[in-house]
């Protein structure tokens, strides 16, 4: 492995009514989140290779991880997104590095498909920062059920010289999701927009 | 449908000059305008909400225009954007869902004719909670520079009967992107992907 990973962080979210309204089947998510060593704390480096290769390995872990955590194989996981947190000492380019390039791929071989762009967020911070990681539907972003996020904070990362590196895959869209747009059922899944 | 009953309006503009590398020619600038509104769903199910969505588009439009306004006037320098929704506590995550059609509308009207799907997140919170509103770029997203996010939130917003509403605009890639992958000035803008 190239990455240093001091944690790894899985939660699994079921909402099983809103307001009074049963949620029946409840909606699922689950996210993944590694804890890695930062190579490029507290220096400029042109070059950030060593951190795309860390994207690619951490893309196959945590899909794996948050793919167990939900309990459903890979290919049933509807929508998914992605997000890091870069500690104090780091760029918010060391994010990019991770989440971009190299991430992607790994990620849409555990879920089978993933025709559409893999939403993402990112950002610096210190120990206990929030992630908002975006959801969007994996072969399909118009989706509109499945426009979503999902917090997670880990209370002691990232440390300065650290980066949180978060997963999110889910089962489903929103509870009784009904403002209308695109349905999961009229996907074409041809060009990961509709 | 409800009148829109708007509480507070926030406009924050943020300029990034250098990230510990070579200061850019060109600062970086980030926009979001906020709205506090009143949830007229606040505290019991109506399974019938989606004609609010019309009714907020005038407000959407109002706030997109302050962002440009915000950014100098000249909705041609805006490059990126995104938008994101919090729901006070006694409201839903469904409410939030309402502004994906507004705000969307809102910023390809005053952009012009903007072909990328706008990213987006949502979620439930209190007053204070804050919010990674995700950013890609307006004419493709798949452009890697441009990958980007903006934290937001109000001290005291939302109440538990509000919904703290987000529009985001950006002038440019990341400070110092420099992660490959499609540039903006490869965008072939037929698709809203690439």
């Amino acid at each position: 492995m190239k990455s240093k990973i001091r944690k790894i962080i899985t939660f699994v979210e079921e909402t099983h009514t809103e307001l009074g309204q049963p949620v029946n089947p409840p909606t699922r998510r689950a996210a993944a989140a590694a804890v890695i060593e930062n190579p490029f704390a507290g220096k400029f480096v042109q070059d950030l290779t060593e951190l795309t290769e860390i994207g690619e390995e951490l893309g196959a872990l945590l899909a794996e991880h948050a793919v167990a955590a939900l309990g459903v194989p890979g290919p049933s996981a509807e929508s998914y997104g992605k997000a890091a947190a870069v500690g104090e000492n780091g760029e918010l380019e060391h994010a990019a590095a991770i989440l971009h390039p190299k991430l992607g791929t790994p990620v849409r071989k555990v879920l089978g498909k993933g025709a559409a762009l893999i939403p993402s967020s990112k950002k610096r911070g210190g120990p206990g920062v929030s992630l908002d990681i975006p959801l969007g539907h994996k072969d399909a972003a118009f989706v509109r059920s499945h426009f979503d996020g999902m917090e997670i904070r880990v209370n002691d990362a990232p440390r300065a010289n650290e980066i949180l590196v978060a997963i999110a895959v889910t089962d489903s869209g929103r509870p009784l999701a009904r403002v209308g747009g695109l349905t999961k059922e009229q996907i074409k899944g041809e060009d990961g927009l509709r | 449908m409800p009148e829109v009953n708007v509480r507070k309006r926030v406009v924050i503009v943020e300029e990034t000059f250098h990230e510990g590398g070579p200061v850019a020619d060109t600062p970086l600038r980030r926009a979001a305008a906020l709205a506090v509104i009143h949830n007229p769903f606040s505290g019991r199910y109506t399974p019938e909400i989606s004609g609010f969505m019309e009714d907020l588009k005038p407000l959407g439009l109002e706030m997109a225009q302050s962002l440009v306004a915000a950014l100098g006037g000249d909705s041609k320098i805006v490059e990126g954007y995104g938008k994101g929704a919090i729901v006070g506590q006694t409201g839903e995550l469904e409410h939030g869902a309402l502004w994906h059609v507004p705000g969307g509308y809102a910023m390809r009207e005053i952009l012009g004719g903007a072909k990328a799907i706008v990213p987006s997140t949502k979620k439930v919170g209190g007053p204070g909670t804050r919010l990674d509103v995700p950013i890609t770029h307006i004419n493709a997203s798949y452009v890697r520079s441009h990958f980007d996010s903006m934290e937001v939130g109000l001290a005291d917003a939302p109440r538990a009967n509000e919904i703290l509403l987000a529009l985001v605009m950006t002038t440019g890639p990341r400070i110092h992107a420099r992660v490959g992958g499609l540039k903006a000035s490869e965008i072939k803008g037929e698709d809203g992907l690439r």
